[in-house]
Parts: C-alpha cells; structure tokens; sequence
C-alpha cells in the first residue's frame, strides 16, 4: 500500500500563483472603465458635523463624484450586527456607512470621492471642508458606564451595548468552603491585526441586468453577499462576491464595512467599475481591531490548591458600533470557556460589552479564548505561588482527567475529547521540566533573571451546531457544504462554500478527496471565494474550515464512492455486496484482478452508456455538514524567557508547543499555523498595543507605530503534537488555527512574571515593554 | 507637470510620462498586469513592496519613479526565466515558508538581496537580514528554512 496521503506533508497547492506574483488578490484587478473611491475619514472621535462642504473637492481634476451622508440615505441601510447575543438587553446602535450628523471614531468616513485614478481621489478629498464641533470622547472600556461618562448613542444608556451573564454551580458554597482566595485585575490590552493585505473592495454594476459583482478581501464571501443585500437593497441572486486570494484576515476580514457599501453605491451611481483600497493608517483606523477587555476575577481555592469556583466581571469594548460578529466574542466565545481544561465546579461572569468612542473591535484570531485561557493560567500561576507549589502540579490537580466521548463543565458545554494531562505531560517530559528549574535556579545565582512559564488550554472551534447557533443569537446558521465533481478524465473538482486565505485548505482538502477515492491528489483542484460558483458556506473563522467544511466534503467524498461502487459493480457484472475496495479501484472480493478503477467508473457515469438501472449520470456529490457538536482542540505550551533587570527587555529564549488538533491531514500545514499563532500571541504579551490618548486620537496608527512581530525577536518554536480525535467528526479532526494564539500570550506572561518574582512583581499590564518591565522592578527595588 | 522617464521592468524597456510624485510601487502594479508586487502599508515598514534595483533590493514605496529613471527594475515576476522558479521560490514552497502569500513576493526579493550579501548565513543572520520584512501568518520560523534551503541550493549551482 502506498503512502497514505491523508497525513502527509506534502508541498501546497495554492503556491506557485502565490511564489510568482500571479495570485489576484483584490486591489490586483483592474476592469476596463475602472474609477477609483477614497473614504474621507473623520479626525475626531465623537464630534457633531456642523456642515460639511464637497464644491472644491468636486471641481478637482478628475473627480466624477463626492458623496456624503446625505447622499445615501434611502440607498444604503445602516450596516447589520449579526451577532445579536440573546437575554443580554443587547442594544443595536445605527452604523451608518457614512456619517450625517455625529461622528462616533476617528476613521468613520464621512465622505466618499470618486475620481479616474486614486490620486486624483486622494487629492480632492483633502479639498472636503468639514467643520466639526468636538464631543467629550468616551476611551476607557471599564469607565465608559460610570455616571460622570457621557452618553455617545442618544438610545444606549450608560453606553452599555449588553450585560451578559455565564452562571453555573453553587459559587457562594465555593467561596464559603474556600481555604484562599485570589483575585486578579486584567487588561486585554487592544490590538490591531494587521493582515498584511489592506482591505479593499471593487464593485462593478450591470445597469441592464441591475446585478453587482463585488470583489472584496473577505474571509467569509457568502456573508458579504448576504450582507450587501441587506444595506443596498440589491437582491442577493444579483449579488456575486469574489474572494478567491485573500491576504490574511485573522478576524479582521469577518465584517462587513460601510466602505464595501459604499465602493457598490458608487458604482451603481456612476455605472462603472469602482474600486477602493485601504491604506495601512486607514487600516489602523478603521478596520476592527481586538481583544480591548478589562477583567477582575475572584477565585476559590481550597487548601490542597483545588480550585472550588471562580466569578469574573468584563468590561469588554465593542468600539463605537457593533462590528459584525462582535458581540459573540467576548461572551459565547469567552464566558463558555471559562472552565478551560480543568474541573471547576461553580463559575460566573458578567460581561458588559460597552460602546467607546473608538474603532469598532470584533474577532482577532482566538476571539474571547485568548482571554479565557489568559484568566485561568494566571489563576494558576497565582495558586502555586500562594501555595508554594509548583505551577505544573498546580495544574495536573486541577486537570479534568482524560475522556473520549463527552464531558460536561460547569458553564453548560460538553466538550468532544481531551487528554490534558497527556498533553502536559508531554511538555514536562520533552523540556525536562525540573532540570529546567534547575537551570534556572542556576543562572539566578548568577544574576540571570530566566523565566518558565507553562499554559495548558482548551478551546472551543469548529463553529459549530446551527441550533446553538441559533439559540445563542447568531444571524445565520454555521454548516458547511462541499460539492465534489469528477470529470469523465477522472480528474476532479471541489467547490467549497468556507474561504480558506492562506491556511492552505486547497491542499488539505484535496488530500482528503484523495484519501477518500485513492484519486491523485494533483487531481484535485479545490474551488473556493466566489459565491456564483461555490455552494453556501459561512466562512473562515473560528478553526472551523476543516472542522466543519472538511466534514462536508468527507462526505461528499463518501457518497461518491458509494455510487462508484454500485457503477464499478455493474461493470464488472457483480453483486454490490460482493464488491471491495483498496487504493482507487473497486474490484469483486477475492479478486483484486477483476477490478475498475475511480477514472474507470467516472468516464463511465460522464458518458453513461452503459449504467446500472435507476442510477444518475454523472459522478457528481455534494453534502451539507451540520455538526453535532463543537470540537474542542487543546495543548499545552511552555516558554523560558529572560529579562535584562537593567534594561527591562525581555527575550524569549525558547518556545516548546504541544498541541492536540486530532489527526494531521497535513502536519507541515499544521506545524505552520502553529508557529503563526504562536508569534501573534508573543506580539500581544511583549510589543503590541493600540494606545488611544483621552481625545480618541489612536496614536499607534501606523506600522511604525505599532511594534509587529519581527524576524530577529523570536526564538526557534519546538511543534510538538498528540493526538485524540473528535469523538463526532468523519474524520476526527478538530481545527488549529487559533491555537498557538490562544496559548502563547499567557505563556510569555507567565514566563516573565516568573523571571520577575525575585523581585516580587506580581503583575503588569501587557505588552511587557523594557520600559513598563523596568519600572515594575525599579518599584520593588526602591 | 509630468517628467519623461525611461525604465526596465524585467527586461522590458518602458517609457513613460509620470508625475514627479508617483512612487515606483504605484509605476510598476499601474502598468498593467504585473500585480506581483504588493503595498502593505503607507510608512516603508511591511517591505511587501521589495524589487530589485539594478540588482539591489529596495522598497519601492520609498523610491520615486524618476529616482529610478533609467534604471533594471525586477519583481517577483521577473526573478525566474519563464514558467521556471527560482531557487527562493522552489525553498518558499518546500519549506512552506509562506501561508497567505501577500509578504511572500517582497519577502523572497529581500531574501535575495541578504544571500546577495551573505551566500551562506546563519540562522541569527537570517532573521536580522529579513527584520524590514513583516510577515503575519508564519511567525518566521519556515521562511528562515526556506532561505537557508535556497542558499544550499544556489551555493551547489
């Protein structure tokens, strides 16, 4: 038998367009006629419009329109938040796609122009007078519901967009039975995500047929679609969304914006093809950024250091509007998680989502389980040190002992599987834990200040049952499809309705129907990211692609290979029971030699000249993919970090992951999405933050700015795995795109205030600059 | 006003009318159909805008068209013979050294530039030459594989 290509790390299909310069992401197209949109954008974060005049900007060379508010009322409805998290008096504020009266951000555009080339549009924008009245801007998430804080939507009181509760367990026994009790202050600090394609839209209007082709960077085209029709009124049969190359999203591609709106509203005025293109400033302002919580948690530990119960208040930001899945993120996807992988019998939390003068936040890879898995690790850092323990101990005691098929936690989930102490073991095992502590304890004594830190964690991915879907406010319903076509050559299509942007599903999913039919996989061309040829999907996010979307297309897969079966056994004149299958060929039990192969049976049911009775044409399948239940991926990960007590700089030395995504259908994808979010969630524990001053100037608003991630800070990840497959899944597979992120801020956290604790510190606000590190110490010291 | 310029784009001669403040990154996607290059940010940090300069790499958000008048300018596009890849390119895809693909085309010209300078670098080498290059899916790790596998490779050549 050859090689199974079904975990094999075979090279990426999707490459030799991306290594060349011939993938065509948005900004690369370029349609005849094509005229180009640039957003003015407001400079102040909550001001009135006194009066806003375009008669310059609309006589600079080239212009051919300017649009403001006005102009699109009655054309382009406020933009949908389709997250609307039931029992929470969750309240909509209007987001309009261009503001009229009052601007809530800086970056909400108040203005469209379109010219022939951008520059033209660049130009004539700076010509827009708008005479603006400043308003006091609300900044702080945990102040933006204190009395003294001024309202900033005339129908949100307090600016509270929603209060959600998570409550399970008898808490008020925990705190009574509790020997210790921790509490802990975070701040999620903000981050901007930082794609490195900047977003664009280009919108062409058919004035006979009144259909519009959008090209858009979407990690999630079929909700575009869904949305356009929505604002602009076009139905959603007229509406084509195109995202075949997409330059990475990490959340920030989720939404929908006013400027997409905008960009069809422009063409469908003007009746030529418009395109506009962020800047990267304009990115930083204006598409969504992350996290932005703050937390205080209490939590009961009895005296062997088992933790009894925990309650937790988040102030957690939406920005000045709700983006389109933001409200979701910091309750469903965070206030569910809270038990993490350990048994913790009464939890609660209340969580405010509150409205700021600021650009709206929605997903940022791991959404809400960064934030969960950030409280409990610090929780059990904090436990060890109380006790006088060691932190792994600490968690091995709290650890929910191995399962195979379901268990239940306190918040209300049932997670699939997990081996977390296997895991964890498997970390302490491969580092040598303790003669790590002893290197440690070495280097102390000689001035060094290294740091262990170790997280375990579990998440929740593969989004997930429709029902819940439903029952927990999502607009929309979160299956999958898959439509799998063999052509007569025996060569084959798969239209995917997720869209996948650089985690590689054109490879994996054709490893899958390769695996599945014993076809090569360079038979296999995956189409995704254009909603006139894919079926429905809901998109890329949330891990869930391969967990939902490769779901689907396995059985897709499967009912081909059943009909091929059928067909293979008509050929051969033999009953179908008698009929077996190996490697690509359908052949009668106990003779391989009587045999018909996949190509065999696909040329057969494409000409169909001779077919069983009652048996279609065509060798052709789709499946939708509904699952039972969400999966529930986990690890844990282990970082040795050092700190320069002079000049307070930290360096991760090294980072060892271990992560369980259940089988690998392509490790080195895999290992890669690893190493990725690994890297962002070490940005937020040590470089980045959006810094707003009180006016709600973002003063991180540029690459230069905001410190990324770079080559020469980060240390060789050491990937390591295990594997427990989902008990519900076809193919056991549970998602790893959100992993590495999830895990490795709190490791890196963990890790310095481990280096820190000669001196004491027992906290500090993210990210871990020289400077703030410095003064923690220089505090203890004086 | 606008300046008459001569350029090459991956051995093509152009000859253009352009405005003083065009910046080459805007000449070169503007031409049509060579979309390789990509724009990343507004600051000259992401560096998806690479190209070689007469050889050297640039940052082609940081030159103006008439800076380069009369100059070999080469992209991802140009820096194999037809339908070939490069040895960065074939190391790029071997190692998995890029995920989304939007840094990658400036990421391979800048890798060119530091195996320019240093035919057989050191890990540490790698990651301080690569430093003006932002990549956000990778974290790193596989493009520094995929340079020292293409500097193995150009070093048997």
């Amino acid at each position: 038998m050859a090689t199974r290509i079904f975990g094999s790390g075979i090279r990426r299909r999707e490459d030799p367009r991306l290594i060349t310069g011939q993938a065509t992401y948005t900004d690369d197209y370029v349609l005849p006629g094509m005229c180009h949109a640039v957003m003015l954008r407001s400079p102040h974060a909550h001001a009135r419009i006194k009066r806003i005049d375009t008669s310059r900007a609309k006589q600079s060379p080239g212009v051919l329109a300017v649009f403001t508010g006005a102009d699109i009322e009655g054309n382009l409805n406020a933009v949908p938040c389709a997250w609307l998290v039931p029992n929470s008096d969750l309240k909509v504020a209007a987001y309009p796609c261009i503001a009229k009266d009052v601007v809530h951000y800086a970056g909400e555009i108040v203005a469209a122009v379109v010219a022939e080339n951008p520059y033209q549009a660049t130009d004539a924008a700076e010509l827009i007078d708008v005479e603006y009245d400043p308003l006091q801007a609300v900044i702080d998430p945990d102040k933006a519901m204190q009395a003294a804080t001024p309202q900033i939507h005339p129908d949100v009181p307090k600016n509270q967009a929603f209060h959600w509760t998570v409550a399970g367990g008898d808490l008020d026994a925990a705190f009574r039975d509790a020997a210790v009790v921790i509490k802990e202050r975070i701040v999620q600090q903000r981050l901007i995500p930082n794609a490195i394609e900047p977003r664009s839209a280009l919108a062409q209007w058919s004035g006979a047929s009144g259909e519009v082709t959008l090209w858009n960077t979407s990690q999630n085209p079929h909700i575009v679609r869904f949305l356009c029709s929505v604002v602009t009124g076009v139905p959603e049969d007229k509406i084509r969304v195109i995202a075949t190359d997409v330059g990475g999203g990490f959340g920030s591609k989720i939404p929908s914006y006013p400027a997409d709106f905008v960009t069809v509203f422009c063409a469908r005025k003007l009746n030529r093809p418009v395109k506009w293109t962020e800047t990267r400033s304009e990115n930083y302002q204006s598409t969504t950024h992350g996290r932005s919580h703050v937390q205080e948690v209490e939590v009961a530990v009895d005296k062997d250091g088992k933790v009894l119960g925990l309650r937790a208040t988040s102030w957690s930001d939406m920005g000045a509007y709700l983006s389109t899945a933001a409200p979701g993120i910091p309750t469903i996807l965070h206030g569910l998680m809270l038990s993490g992988p350990y048994t913790i019998p009464a939890i609660k939390e209340d969580v405010y989502g509150v409205y700021t003068n600021t650009t709206p936040v929605e997903a940022y890879r791991g959404a809400g389980r960064p934030e969960a898995t950030f409280i409990l690790e610090r929780i059990m850092d904090k436990v060890a040190a109380k006790l006088g323990t060691d932190p792994v101990d600490v968690r091995m005691k709290n650890l929910i002992p191995a399962f195979e098929n379901g268990h239940s936690v306190a918040t209300g989930l049932v997670y699939d599987s997990g081996n977390y102490e296997g895991a964890l073991q498997k970390l302490v095992d491969h580092v040598r834990y303790k003669d790590l502590r002893r290197e440690q304890a070495e280097a102390r004594k000689k001035g060094r200040y290294l740091g262990i830190g170790v997280a375990s964690y579990v998440e929740i991915c593969g989004l997930g049952p429709s029902q819940v879907a439903g029952a927990v406010g999502f607009q929309g319903g979160l299956w999958e499809s898959a439509i799998v076509r063999f052509h007569p050559t025996g060569k084959v299509h798969v239209f995917i309705g997720a869209n996948p942007h650089g985690q590689g599903e054109e490879t994996t999913f054709a490893q899958i129907v390769a695996d599945e039919v014993g076809v090569d996989v360079n038979d296999v061309k995956v189409v995704h990211g254009d909603t006139d040829l894919t079926p429905m999907g809901w998109g890329t996010y949330g891990s869930r692609t391969t967990a939902v979307g490769g779901a689907a297309l396995a059985i897709a897969t499967r009912k081909i290979k059943e009909k091929a079966k059928v067909i293979a056994a008509h050929l051969l004149e033999a009953a179908v029971e008698d009929m077996d299958y190996a490697d690509g060929k359908f052949f009668v039990k106990g003779s391989p030699g009587k045999a018909k192969s996949i190509q065999d049976v696909a040329l057969m049911a494409n000409v169909a000249w001779n077919m069983p009775a009652g048996v279609e044409a065509g060798l052709e399948a789709s499946a939708f993919y509904d699952p039972p239940n969400f999966t529930y991926p986990f690890g844990a990960h282990l970082a040795v970090v050092e700190v320069d007590a002079e000049t307070g700089q930290v360096d991760v030395v090294r980072y060892v992951a271990v992560d369980d995504c259940g089988p690998q259908i392509n490790p080195v994808i895999v290992e890669g999405q690893v190493h990725g979010g690994v890297v962002q969630g070490i940005g937020q524990a040590l470089w980045e933050q959006a810094v707003y001053d009180k006016n709600g100037q973002l003063l991180t608003g540029s690459m230069l700015d905001y410190a990324l991630p770079r080559s020469d800070r980060l240390p060789e990840i050491e990937v390591l795995s295990t594997v427990t497959p989902s008990p519900h899944h076809p193919l056991g597979v549970k998602g790893i795109g959100e992993a590495g992120t999830i895990a490795s801020t709190v490791t890196v956290y963990n890790a310095v205030l481990d280096a820190l604790s000669p001196f004491g510190v027992e906290t500090i606000n993210m990210p871990f600059t020289p400077e703030r590190v410095w003064q923690a110490i220089q505090a203890r010291r004086r | 006003m606008k300046v008459p310029i001569r350029l090459k784009v991956n051995g093509r001669q152009y000859q253009r009318e352009v405005e003083p403040r065009q910046l080459l990154v805007h000449f070169i996607r503007d031409l049509g159909g060579i979309t390789g290059t990509k724009i990343g940010c507004d600051t000259s940090q992401c560096g998806a805008c690479t190209v070689l300069l007469d050889g050297v790499a640039v940052k082609s958000c940081t030159c103006l068209t008439v800076q380069a008048d009369g100059a070999a300018v080469t992209t991802i596009e140009g820096l194999a013979p037809e339908n070939g890849l490069h040895p960065l390119q074939e190391a790029f895809w071997n190692k998995h050294g890029l995920q989304c693909g939007f840094c990658t085309p400036g990421m391979i010209l800048a890798s060119h530039e530091l195996l320019r300078e240093n035919p057989n670098p050191s890990d540490q080498e790698i990651r301080h030459g690569l430093e003006g290059n932002f990549c956000r899916c990778t974290g790193y790790q596989n493009i520094v594989r995929a340079v020292k596998e293409a500097a193995a490779t150009m070093a048997r050549k």
